[in-house]
């Protein structure tokens, strides 16, 4: 076979793999929001699809891809069916960077983090596209509220992103995960691999850009408390309103899938990655898709519990929390943590 | 009335006052969005239009009549007067007891008759229980409205146990055409009075949760606090009532200020919004203040379980209400305010006109006054706050 063709096959199945990933995340996922949120609301949610309702998120899927797919008549057609795809993609090209294990990433490129940060914006782009095509006015809301929301949120991020490669020295995601390997103590949460002292004066900085992260990241994925875009007891579903059927689907998944996408970055960042927390102690390459994903899977199961807990904010607290809590802190952490850095390193 | 106009825009920057370098205003074209009546947060079918500018409200402008169903038309042509208590149901759907509670009162009074002493405690307990249920929706719908799905169906949940109650009583759970004239349909079921102080035991510690889970939280109060305020004189001129006027700041509850039933016997406190975290009125206080009217209504069941007599459920009347030429107007408190029923007799068995004064209807009117300047994910709030059964509003 032709060895170009042959690299280009390899490639595309490559590729490939993270989509396959997703859809069996989002199953489970599905499957965890509803259940966990039935637990916190005293129920059981539902018990007759399967096992405990397992077949269930599969019933879902079979439902929304049979069901009539509508396009508002006033809708800008072009725009409307393209907007749930782009979302999509860009939220699936961040899979790209995420290193599952010290042997899978989809594209080890140094510049990992800068890119990711770059095509997450894509996602606000197809949100604006698909509220504005909707011609609705509750989507043009949601969508309007979603490009402010997730632009002011993603310099928080950013900055959190920037003191973590201030202390590793990478932008590389798989570098910067390569670093913290060795176990618990080494996880950028807690100091990264460094001199005690200089551990200790970083411990309560990069314990507070972690919470600011992750905070954001609640943000950036629209969900509770800051699940202002597609509020559903104001603006009805927001910018997917008049989505139905499989273009609802995309979203939903996007949706699920970057969720999963900050989750594993904000490991990758501060708790490890795929290393294991327990030094040499279970690693290796496939010990090392369980700890990545695992740990990730922590962060989702936190987000379905914020989720389920708390109120919605405003949207002018929302701005607030971003530039006036969120941004401050961070500034006062990126000082501190070069100031450290450059004293006792 | 200007009063209310200066709204809660601390947190905006008025459009007008944003001006260019040339002079001309930053203001843009307000535009007219279109709220319900299939809104998931208009509770029920409301329909709101509104004229909003970005996100702040510049008007509401109220459309109801989606549920109008002739309530005051087909009492007239009933044959009976207990003919009418079904409609009355119907009328507030989720504080049947208390309606009916209302008419049959009138009724009464019309026919000028006494009901047994065990009659009354037990519409006591009744009102109070439905009080309660009524309250338990109001609070977790306001949840929803500000982003807490879960203490809805906590609320749910407990409601339940008082729709346990009533269905073991009469057999309904939603609608229960149970308060007739001259008494009740059914007496209490021997384990009654038990299994209701068992839920009274029940539930006292679950308001506690909720209020820790939602009423105190740090989210809910700075959502809630300063938004919609309702000031005293506003709430007096447009003639609100129930935890709409308390809330803010005025005393004033018909279980003690034109007392019926048997209320006077027993010991409760009016709550009173104070604006503990906000302004008095806000849309916090109204939900503190129904949180607080659950803690009273327990207290008063768990009086009248001890202090209910032995005895007959239906007072002697005559088997066709025939009242003489004459008019009443009865009016009770329900969890929404004050309900009133203005009943006119022409001598016949059916009633010449009855005229319900439909609390939520008044409430509602108040709406545009309080919700101008504030941002559209205050509306949904304010409109969760005011409490209003679409039901009751068009009857």
């Amino acid at each position: 076979m032709n060895p170009t063709l042959e690299s280009l096959i390899i490639t595309v199945l490559l590729s490939a793999l993270p989509l396959v990933f997703i859809l069996v995340y989002a199953l489970v996922t599905l499957y965890l929001e509803m259940k966990v949120a039935a637990h916190i609301q005293d129920r059981v949610a539902y018990m007759r699809t399967g096992w405990h309702g397992v077949l269930q998120p599969f019933a879902d899927i079979l439902k929304l891809l049979q069901k009539e797919d509508t396009i508002p008549a006033a809708a800008d057609r072009f725009l409307f069916i393209l907007a749930p795809y782009i979302v999509f993609v860009g939220t699936y090209a961040a899979f790209a960077i995420i290193p599952f294990t010290d042997a899978y990433i989809g594209s080890n490129i140094h510049l990992g983090v800068f890119f990711l940060i770059g095509v997450s914006s894509l996602v606000v782009i197809g949100i604006l596209m698909g509220g504005w095509a909707s011609n609705n006015k509750w989507s043009i809301f949601g969508a309007i509220r979603s490009a402010a929301q997730m632009i002011s949120y993603e310099i928080p991020t950013a900055l959190a992103v920037l003191i973590v490669v201030m202390i590793t020295g990478s932008l590389n995601l798989q570098e910067i995960t390569k670093f913290q390997d060795g176990g618990i103590q080494n996880w950028i949460l807690f100091g990264g691999p460094l001199p005690l002292l200089t551990k200790l004066l970083l411990l309560p900085f990069t314990l507070l850009t972690f919470l600011i992260l992750f905070t954001a990241s609640l943000a950036e994925v629209n969900r509770t408390p800051f699940d202002l875009p597609e509020a559903e007891s104001e603006l009805v579903q927001g910018f997917n309103t008049e989505y139905s059927g499989m273009r609802f689907a995309m979203f939903y998944l996007a949706e699920y899938a970057n969720m999963f996408v900050v989750s594993a970055v904000a490991v990758a960042l501060f708790l490890g990655g795929w290393s294991s927390p327990f030094g040499e102690f279970m690693s290796g390459p496939v010990w090392g898709a369980f700890w990545l994903i695992g740990k990730a899977m922590v962060f989702i199961f936190l987000q379905i519990w914020i989720r389920w807990t708390l109120p919605r904010l405003r949207v002018d607290q929302l701005m607030y929390t971003s530039w006036k809590v969120l941004m401050p802190f961070l500034f006062v952490c990126l000082f501190a943590v070069g100031l450290i850095l450059v004293l006792t390193v | 009335m200007t009063e209310s106009r200066v709204l809660p825009t601390n947190y905006v920057t008025k459009p007008e006052d944003l001006k260019t370098s040339s002079g001309r205003t930053l203001r843009t074209d307000e535009m007219i969005i279109n709220m319900g009546p299939q809104h998931p947060s208009t509770h029920g079918v409301l329909r709101l239009e509104i004229v909003v500018d970005g996100e702040i409200i510049v008007d509401v402008i109220p459309h109801i009549g989606y549920l109008h169903r002739c309530f005051e038309k087909h009492a007239e042509h009933m044959t009976n007067y207990q003919q009418v208590i079904p409609y009355v149901d119907r009328m507030d759907y989720v504080s049947s007891m208390n309606n009916d509670l209302g008419y049959a009162l009138a009724v009464e009074r019309m026919l000028k008759i006494e009901v047994p002493e065990r009659v009354e405690y037990i519409r006591v307990i009744m009102a109070e229980l439905q009080r309660i249920a009524s309250h338990l929706i109001a609070v977790g719908t306001f949840g929803i409205d500000s982003g807490a799905f879960t203490p809805f169906l906590y609320a749910f949940r407990d409601r339940e146990f008082i729709l346990d109650l009533f269905e073991m009583t009469c057999g309904a759970r939603l609608l229960y055409n149970y308060v007739w004239v001259g008494g009740v349909s059914h007496d209490l079921p021997p384990t009654f009075i038990d299994k209701a102080k068992e839920f009274c035991k029940y539930f006292k510690p679950r308001l506690v949760d909720f209020n820790n889970l939602l009423t105190f939280n740090e989210i809910f109060v700075k959502r809630n606090a300063k938004v919609g305020v309702l000031p005293r004189e506003v709430a007096i001129n447009y003639a609100c009532s129930g935890p709409m006027l308390r809330a803010s700041g005025v005393d004033w509850d018909l279980r003690r200020d034109d007392p019926y039933s048997v209320y006077h016997k027993l010991e409760w406190d009016v709550v009173v919004g104070k604006g503990e975290v906000g302004t008095a009125g806000d849309c916090w206080d109204r939900h503190i203040v129904r949180m607080r009217e659950m803690e009273q209504s327990v207290r008063i069941i768990e009086q009248a379980l001890d202090a209910i007599p032995e005895g007959n459920v239906q007072a002697a009347i005559p088997k066709r209400i025939r009242p003489d030429h004459s008019e009443v107007y009865v009016r009770t408190e329900t969890p929404r305010g004050e309900l009133g029923f203005y009943v006119v007799s022409d001598g016949t068995a059916s009633p010449y006109r009855v005229k319900a004064r439909a609390p939520a209807f008044v409430n509602l009117s108040v709406l545009p006054e309080i919700s101008r300047g504030a941002m559209l994910a205050d509306l949904v709030l304010i409109v969760g706050s005011v409490d209003i059964v679409l039901g009751e509003v068009d009857r």
